[in-house]
């Protein structure tokens, strides 16, 4: 019996067919074979999720006379950057202003601010709820997350006609109080689940030592959770950085339009200005996808962390 | 030591945006004569500054004063019956002029009308008293117009200020093992109150009203039950935006939520377990599939629906080609029948198709739209599921003699499921919500055959300005998700480990 296993395990005396042997068995890891076809299937599927991104700079390059073609070229024949001088600085002979960095500040505030004061009072109330059994807790947490399965447009509504009678329609004071809504709640959930993977032994020990309870909180909890709070922070912000359509409803002015309600600008004139509105996308959207992609890193552990527990 | 640090990690940030601000009107500077065109300017930027720091201040300074109040209930007892006298009547009337306050509040943004009787006196009370006190200041000469108001809210800040003094004084320490975390939960609270809930009762009241746009808004609305159910009848008898119905929305919303919820969740697992594993090149393909999530999703959903024009979009390009090379190849093989023929059929039913015109295409772009932006989400949860299962499991399973599949099936998912659950529940809520990608790519046509509920419902309200039955349709909309939530959570037992 055993020398039987053994002669079939035996390696076979034809360098070919122990070449094709090894290639698709190999005794420990991925054989070649199944490296290979895992490495195409990821190419496949990178090229699925990258293409669309680069047609947009790809119509961003082209000059106006040829637009619309049929052509798959990734740099279009005879590139141009005039649609980002349009954008960065105007267009003299469409008597056309240049209100790009006009919307871009206005989105970076409103949404800086917004991002800020959520994870901050998320990241003080997700640690009491983490730390301390009060009475109604569980039914808090319960709470937080039923608000999730209100639809987005529900609470538009009523903010809506709140803000028109309090004068903050047309304001980014308005729009900054619409975002507030929306982040709190799952930012809590995500803290709570990261201050949970935090030992409590830590906190034990300095509080024994005599510190107070808001100096662990800065000192041992704050820092450990670096990563969870710059999640929750960048979700934030993305959710509102790209948020069109409560800015629609809240800002009727162009100068206060947000940035997606801005490029949208080239988009509804007699002709849509497609180059000029790819080239304004690309010169936003790169910074954005450049800090999502450097923070990526941190988005596994701050997503993931907190729902995986012992 | 650790304040000094915490300082100085944030101080590169600061730094940056400085530098980067500097040297943007620096150029301005320099360029301006020659463009002229560039709006944002220095005296914008100190204008938002200024609103912004005002507003902070504002909210701020009155979570600082709630917090003191509490703190003072939490943690001071009175020193003595008198002192206990003195410093409870002075927190009830505080707290009553709070909750006047609250009560103008509510009148102020529609929610309930006082009327001009005695109640309505008793709410507006402490604003008829605000407002006494700033145009005392400036029939006195303290204050002029313009400043009346900041002096005036600062003299009442002032005078809470001193009674909290007195209170503090009044009063010794007390422990509370329970007050530190509802001081922590208190801003968040009062933030939730003030922007979810209150809304939320707004809407229910809104919802057994005739607001619309000819009872501007609340201003001339009725309210009753009458309403309600007039608004109800509308909805599931009548057209719910223009042309749809409720039922049909419906069931294309649930068609929506489960193919795209289906196809994330296996997308994403499929993506996942390719990347998990020892392999050259994971950061790199990790970082060019999260593409379609960092993608601002305006601008995707705005080059995603010009990718669906019916001549120049890249699906109907590579149609149109795929068309052609079937043609080709049909021509070629045309000398063995049934190949020839087979390439000939697929060459007339394969081709571009009429992505905007006909609902059935319209429903499939936005379909792709939508799982090409959510598969790079679920797929980097998964994958972060995955990593935190210990390689032992594995081992010790291959040792067992376990396939590849019987590990997947009671390894992985099993110990996953705390990671997936919350996604997929999540996942669920958001898609059935999710309407930027409808709205931007197809708005919802033709007539209306893509809107999804939620869709239809914004366009009840900001179309249409039906604003009562909207109001209905976001509560049975609501009511529907909460059902299934609780349901799901029910069945699969998910949020048990994250709320004890």
């Amino acid at each position: 019996m055993t020398t039987l296993t053994k002669n079939a395990k035996a390696p076979s005396a034809n360098p070919v067919s122990r070449a094709i042997r090894w290639f698709f068995y190999r005794g420990h890891g991925d054989s070649p074979f199944k490296t290979i076809l895992v490495h195409a299937m990821l190419i496949v599927a990178c090229i699925i999720a990258v293409y669309p991104v680069l047609r947009v700079i790809t119509i961003s390059l082209r000059p106006n006379d040829t637009l619309l073609t049929t052509s798959l070229r990734i740099i279009p024949e005879n590139a141009t950057l005039n649609n980002y001088k349009e954008v960065l600085f105007g267009d003299a002979t469409k008597h056309r202003k240049s209100d790009f960095f006009l919307w871009l500040w206005n989105s970076i505030s409103v949404v800086t601010i917004t991002s800020v004061v959520s994870v901050i009072l998320a990241a003080v109330s997700a640690y009491a709820f983490s730390r301390f059994k009060f009475p109604g807790r569980a039914t808090g947490l319960v709470f937080l997350l039923t608000t999730q399965m209100i639809p987005a447009g529900m609470l538009l509504l009523p903010l809506f006609i709140m803000l028109a009678r309090l004068k903050m329609i047309n304001t980014s004071l308005g729009l900054i109080i619409a975002y507030a809504v929306t982040s709190v709640p799952l930012t809590i959930w995500t803290l709570k689940g990261y201050y949970d993977t935090i030992p409590v032994d830590l906190e034990e020990a300095a509080l024994i030592d005599g510190a107070s309870r808001a100096r662990v909180f800065t000192a041992i909890i704050l820092p450990l959770s670096t990563p969870a709070l710059a999640i929750a922070f960048l979700f934030s912000f993305m959710g509102g950085w790209s948020e069109y359509l409560v800015a629609r409803v809240v800002l009727q002015k162009n100068e206060i339009f947000t940035w997606p309600l801005g490029i949208f600008t080239y988009a509804q004139q007699f002709t849509v200005s497609w180059g000029q509105f790819s080239a304004a996308s690309v010169l936003i959207a790169i910074p954005v996808m450049i800090l999502f992609l450097y923070s990526s890193k941190w988005l596994i552990s701050g997503l993931t962390l907190g729902s995986v527990k012992g | 030591m650790e304040t000094q640090s915490s300082y100085r990690r944030f101080l590169p940030v600061v730094l940056w945006a400085a530098a980067l601000f500097g040297s943007y009107f620096v150029l301005q500077a320099l360029i301006a004569p020659f463009v002229e065109g560039i709006t944002l300017s220095l005296k914008i930027v100190l204008d938002r500054l200024r609103e912004i720091g005002t507003f902070l201040l504002f909210i701020l300074g009155g979570l600082a004063l709630i917090e003191i109040y509490f703190y003072q209930i939490f943690f001071r007892q009175p020193r003595n019956a008198i002192a206990a006298i003195v410093t409870r009547l002075l927190q009830s009337i505080i707290a009553l002029v709070v909750l006047m306050s609250f009560g103008y509040f509510f009148e102020l943004t529609d929610l309930v009308r006082y009327g001009e009787g005695a109640v309505g006196k008793f709410f507006r009370a402490p604003i008829a008293w605000l407002s006494a006190l700033q145009s005392f200041l400036v029939n006195a000469k303290i204050a002029t117009k313009d400043h009346a108001a900041v002096l005036g809210l600062s003299i009442v800040v002032l005078l809470i200020l001193v009674t909290f003094g007195i209170i503090q004084w009044f009063s010794t320490k007390k422990n509370s093992r329970l007050g530190l975390a509802y001081l922590l939960i208190l801003p968040a609270f009062i933030g939730i109150l003030f922007l979810i809930i209150y809304p939320f009762l707004f809407e229910i009241r809104l919802a057994f009203s005739n607001a619309s746009l000819g009872t501007q808004a609340t201003k001339n609305a009725s309210y009753g039950l009458i309403y309600g159910w007039e608004n109800i009848k509308t909805l599931f008898t009548s057209t719910v935006a223009k042309d749809a119905k409720f039922f049909d929305v419906f069931w294309r919303t649930i068609l929506w939520t489960v193919i795209n919820v289906t196809f994330h969740v296996s997308g994403g697992m499929g993506l996942a377990l390719l990347l998990h594993r020892p392999m050259k090149l994971q950061g790199f393909y990790r970082t060019l599939l999260v593409f379609p999530w960092a993608i601002p999703t305006t601008i995707a959903a705005m080059a995603l629906r010009n990718e669906f024009d019916n001549r120049y979009g890249l699906f109907n390009i590579l149609l149109g080609d795929l068309q052609n090379w079937l043609a080709t190849v049909s021509q070629h093989t045309a000398s063995v029948v049934a190949v020839g023929n087979t390439f000939a059929f697929l060459a007339q039913h394969i081709g571009p198709v009429s992505w905007k015109q006909d609902p059935f295409w319209a429903f499939i772009s936005i379909l792709i739209s939508n799982i090409w932006l959510g598969i790079p989400f679920m797929s980097v949860i998964i994958l972060g599921g995955l990593q935190s299962i210990s390689q032992e499991y594995y081992e010790a399973a291959e040792i067992d003699g376990a396939s590849k599949i019987q590990q997947f099936r009671f390894i992985t998912i099993p110990l996953i499921r705390p990671v997936l659950t919350p996604a997929i529940v999540l996942g669920v809520v958001w898609t059935f919500n999710k309407f930027d990608v409808i709205y931007l790519i197809t708005q919802g046509g033709p007539q209306e055959k893509t809107d999804i509920l939620v869709s239809s419902m914004y366009k009840a309200a900001f179309q249409f300005y039906r604003y009562g039955f909207t109001a209905m349709f976001a509560l049975v909309i609501f009511i529907f998700l909460l059902g299934f939530t609780l349901v799901f959570l029910r069945m699969t037992g998910g949020l048990k480990s994250s709320t004890d």
